[in-house]
């Protein structure tokens, strides 16, 4: 698990959602190790890079979902095809599968649903039966259900002003549900929550203004009953049993 | 064939180039992707007495052409740094290291010397009394000429290592605070730190960083650091080690023009994490381009005439 610069030409990029950005790239992709795991891109005129999830990869393609917050995301969404960027990939620990079980479930609300893409896709290939919780404040912000579905997992998508979907939060979805485990990503609020409710072990991808994103600076500490962590390098994803809030 | 050495108090260092301290943690993350011997030497992460956990997050906020940090001096202390950290650290790296000592009084930047000066791999000891991102010490004690000296005479006292004060932007009179660690028998001097600096977020109205202030940094503060070191220079005796703002090789050169025998790199690491290794492979070619066969010649360059 080490890091690797690579340079991504853009194949494409378009609107998903409201400030939501599907952006695919070509390039090597063999620092990539685990779904989960994240990339830290360089947009000129900003001096540090921009940390984005990996949504989902194969040798020589790397999808990105991300939201435009600020003027880096914004200047990302103008980028055209064929642009170059300089990407750090292959960052962060990523979801361990071995655990999953048989039915894992796995959480995503808002900008934390890409990751579960891939980790869907992985589990599904060695034949486990996951189910997908996508959480969505409403439906314009609603994206990705129809490519989970396509994957073959039983989709469930929430929306906090009922537009689409089930009305509520993901944990109203959760709480009928049996799984042997769950993986989630997505605001601390719903984090916190899928974990009072969870009834078994899972795993939590954390987000933090980051510096370096490889380990170096320390930006991004957090404590945990296993240490101090790096949210950047020893996460982002750790264990429920590890997690102080 | 140029040559890239610098000799600092007494330590030959095939270049200048040293990564700053906080900003290449113990190596590690970097030895992971280019063999980190091709350094001049590097400055660990800053150490303390006691373990550290730091500042709340968010610790980081983003400037034009540079970055705020609060980290606050995160770190295991000073047993675990030597009984864990040193050995490792060994492993990938070969050559002499420079121990960052940070403190929250005379007698625990003395008790953390004291016990660095027993590490063979140690080369040089620097005294970070210019920390920013921490209350009662750090910065404390490098605005102050007078607590400047105290603590260099009470480091002084217990090792036999080189012994450089890292100082402080964040004052009226930089020489002054200069001389005065050199009076009292610092072999060397370490600047820039960070300049204290804010960033405010517009939807929250409040400041980004948990702790409000931290350390600036990045390439937008190279004419600060780069006066400063002029302007100490001109003043002491002792060796330079120009740090702040330096992103590739024509900086480490202006540095050195300025009076910089050594040329940390900070920031640019975390966002380019080859820099230092690029820089000294492009130096060569820059020295070359600008009729510069020695880099020790240059040293202070700018000063003459």
């Amino acid at each position: 698990m080490a890091m690797k610069q690579e340079f991504f030409k853009i194949v494409s990029q378009k609107k998903i959602a409201k400030e939501v950005m599907l952006m695919i790239l070509s390039g090597k992709t063999d620092g990539i190790t685990a779904s989960g795991q994240f990339v830290n891109i360089k947009i000129g005129g900003f001096f540090l890079r921009r940390p984005i999830s990996v949504c989902d990869y194969d040798e020589n393609t790397l999808t990105l979902i991300y939201k435009v917050v600020g003027e880096g995301t914004s200047a990302m969404a103008k980028m055209n095809s064929g642009d170059t960027l300089d990407i750090l990939t292959g960052l962060g620990n990523g979801y361990d599968l071995s655990v999953s079980g048989n039915m894992p479930l796995l959480i995503g609300g808002g900008v934390g649903v890409p990751p579960m893409y891939n980790l869907c896709k992985k589990l599904i290939k060695e034949g486990k039966r996951p189910s997908v919780v996508l959480g969505f404040n409403g439906k314009d912000d609603i994206f990705a259900e129809k490519e989970f579905v396509t994957l073959g997992a039983d989709v469930y998508v929430t929306t906090v002003d009922g537009s689409n979907g089930i009305k509520g939060f993901v944990t109203d979805v959760m709480k009928d549900l049996d799984y042997s485990y769950f993986y989630t990503c997505g605001p601390e609020p719903m984090l916190k929550a899928v974990y009072d409710l969870s009834k078994t072990s899972g795993q939590f991808s954390f987000e933090e203004r980051m510096g370096c994103g490889f380990g170096a600076c320390m930006g991004c500490s957090c404590k945990t009953k296993y240490g101090n962590k790096r949210i950047c390098k020893d996460g982002p994803v750790l264990v429920k049993e590890e997690i102080i809030w | 064939m140029v040559n890239t050495k610098v000799i600092l108090s007494g330590l030959t260092l095939d270049n200048p180039i040293i990564p700053a301290s906080g900003t290449f943690g113990y190596g590690y993350e970097f030895a992971e992707i280019y063999d980190i011997n091709c350094l001049g030497s590097f400055s660990f992460k800053g150490t303390t007495k006691e373990p550290r956990f730091g500042n709340p997050t968010p610790r980081i906020a983003e400037t034009p052409a540079g970055m705020i940090n609060s980290v606050g001096l995160q770190n295991p202390g000073v047993d675990k740094v030597i009984s864990e950290e040193l050995p490792k650290l060994r492993k990938c790296f070969l050559k002499p290291v420079i121990a960052n000592i940070g403190g929250f009084s005379i007698d625990e930047y003395a008790f953390v010397a004291e016990k660095l000066d027993k590490e063979d791999g140690v080369g040089i000891l620097e005294i970070n009394i210019s920390c920013p991102n921490v209350h009662n010490g750090g910065m404390s004690f490098g605005t102050s000429a007078e607590m400047a000296a105290k603590v260099t005479k009470a480091v002084k006292a217990v090792t036999t290592k080189p012994v450089y004060i890292k100082l402080s932007p964040n004052v009226t009179d930089i020489v002054s605070i200069a001389k005065a660690c050199e009076y009292a028998g610092a072999d060397g001097i370490s600047l820039i730190n960070t300049l204290l600096g804010m960033r405010i977020d517009l939807k929250k109205r409040r400041p980004i960083i948990a702790n409000k202030m931290g350390g600036f940094s990045g390439s937008a503060i190279l004419p600060v650091a780069l006066r400063m070191v002029y302007q100490v220079y001109d003043a002491v005796k002792i060796p330079i080690m120009g740090i702040g703002g330096v992103t590739n090789a024509n900086d480490v050169i202006e540095m050195m023009l300025a009076g910089a025998t050594g040329v940390q790199i900070g920031a640019a690491n975390l966002v380019d994490p080859y820099v230092c290794k690029d820089i000294i492979e492009a130096l060569p070619q820059v020295m070359e381009k600008y009729g510069i066969s020695s880099l020790k010649e240059i040293i202070g360059g700018a000063h003459n005439g």
